[in-house]
């Protein structure tokens, strides 16, 4: 069980924003992506889930070649879940419609099942008292959280997360840090890219130092954060820190 | 000179108007729901990868918007006519109004389509949801009430251009009812205030249950 990619190229139209990216995410693990914008962090993935398509290499998720011609890319997503920068909640849904949703059509579930599920979620992520609240009447740290309840609705075995903190006012990020910490504690799979390098450190297994296109760096945070070996690292660590 | 005013007869003839103006929601109502259909294809059309298809649509969508609604129901009645396609006066008012408001919506549709981002879609999707689920249960629900009341004028409208029926010889709707009645009796201004105010009614009937609607809908 676990995420493979192997040599992984990736251009939008002349640019090429993926130059050959090579990690394993074992399952259990939490692998932290730093670096730069623009360093192709964020593509990686929605490569991952298959959002975008790749020029060359292959990505394996549970044996699963994701770009593969034959693969049922709407079934492999259920065990894929990712939480955007911009939230991304459904507006005409209530927070616990948004929830119960994909549970309800994708997985098919009955009723009382998805909202039963959703209602555990909500709980978990602290949203408890905003069930029947429409998205609008949420701060954007609530529905960030809801977002991730709305991933984890679907029972998947690997969260993916894309700067979940960036769009986000500076006294909100703590909530939804902390709502990702508990889910490393409780063993989620967690692709996690971002900004936030002490809570990169703080939580990850393994880090791995993004710089245009390619992975410079990759090792436990102690290491990569702690005590970098590249220069390119050193360098953006000092920009950043 | 003066006019001496008969409301008496009008009154009387009150509810062979009422008739006329079923007629006239009916002919406003099968314009709508057709030309919903032709919008959503014209609005997909409007889109399309083939040129053809392009091509197609915008001129529909250029003659409807740009053309007096009068010329396109004469166009379904007498063009079509002279083209050997004899349609009655219904169907070719109905027609005609379809050409329109398929014209007007379409762009309407296609706007509404715009302002719902892509990210909804990329949201959905990573959900697992297939493309037409991710469609049918997250874009079109916000399109919906984007369109909601330009669907809701162009209801409105739909009633008002009923009248024009009367120019390809439509006598059942509210319009045609009256205007027998006028050239039987004269009684003119009496028998179209009246109408006016039925007109009115119907209009206002539209938009006020259209409020309703959206006050129960659109929650968020």
């Amino acid at each position: 069980m676990s995420i493979l990619i192997d040599d992984v190229h990736k251009s939008f139209g002349s640019l090429e924003v993926i130059k050959g990216v090579t990690m394993t995410v074992e399952k259990g693990e939490v692998v932290s992506v730093i670096g730069g914008s623009g360093s192709g962090k964020s593509t990686l993935l929605m490569c991952i889930n298959g959002l975008e398509p790749i020029n060359s290499g292959r990505i394996l998720v549970d044996g699963t070649d994701v770009h593969a011609r034959g693969t049922d890319l709407n079934k492999l997503r259920r065990k894929i879940g990712i939480v955007f920068q911009q939230w991304n909640a459904f507006p005409h849904l209530t927070v616990l419609e948004n929830v119960m949703l994909a549970p309800r059509k994708v997985l098919g579930k009955s009723k009382a099942e998805a909202q039963a599920v959703a209602v555990e979620k909500l709980t978990h992520v602290g949203l408890a008292e905003k069930l029947n609240v429409y998205p609008s009447k949420l701060s954007g740290g609530q529905q960030q959280r809801m977002a991730i309840a709305r991933a984890l609705a679907m029972s998947p075995d690997y969260m993916l997360f894309d700067e979940v903190t960036s769009a986000l006012d500076p006294q909100l990020v703590g909530e939804v840090l902390d709502t990702m910490r508990l889910l490393s504690k409780e063993g989620m799979t967690m692709i996690v890219v971002t900004h936030e390098i002490a809570f990169a450190r703080e939580v990850s297994d393994r880090v791995a130092f993004f710089h245009k296109g390619r992975i410079h760096e990759i090792g436990p945070p102690s290491q990569v954060i702690g005590n970098p070996q590249q220069p390119e690292t050193v360098a953006f660590l000092k920009s950043v820190l | 000179m003066h006019y001496t005013f008969h409301w008496l007869p009008a009154f009387r003839a009150l509810p062979d108007m009422l008739w006329g103006a079923l007629v006239t929601l009916e002919i406003a109502v099968l314009s709508m729901l057709l030309g919903v259909f032709f919008a959503v294809l014209l609005a997909v059309a409007g889109g399309s990868q083939y040129r053809v298809l392009r091509a197609a649509a915008s001129t529909w969508v250029e003659l409807a918007r740009n053309t007096p609604a009068l010329f396109q129901i004469y166009m379904a009645y007498f063009g079509l006519g002279s083209l050997g396609i004899h349609l009655d006066s219904f169907p070719a008012l109905l027609a005609g109004i379809t050409f329109n408001n398929a014209g007007y919506l379409a762009e309407t549709f296609r706007g509404g389509l715009r302002a719902v981002p892509p990210t909804q879609i990329r949201a959905a999707r990573s959900l697992g949801m297939g493309q037409i689920q991710a469609f049918r249960l997250i874009v079109l629900p916000q399109m919906f009430r984007v369109v909601f009341y330009p669907m809701t004028n162009q209801m409105v409208w739909a009633i008002l251009m009923t009248s024009l029926g009367v120019i390809v010889g439509l006598n059942n709707d509210l319009t045609g009812v009256t205007q027998e009645l006028n050239v039987r009796s004269f009684r003119t201004f009496e028998y179209f205030a009246l109408a006016a105010v039925i007109y009115y009614l119907l209009a206002k009937f539209v938009t006020l249950s259209a409020r309703l609607m959206a006050w129960r809908l659109f929650r968020y």
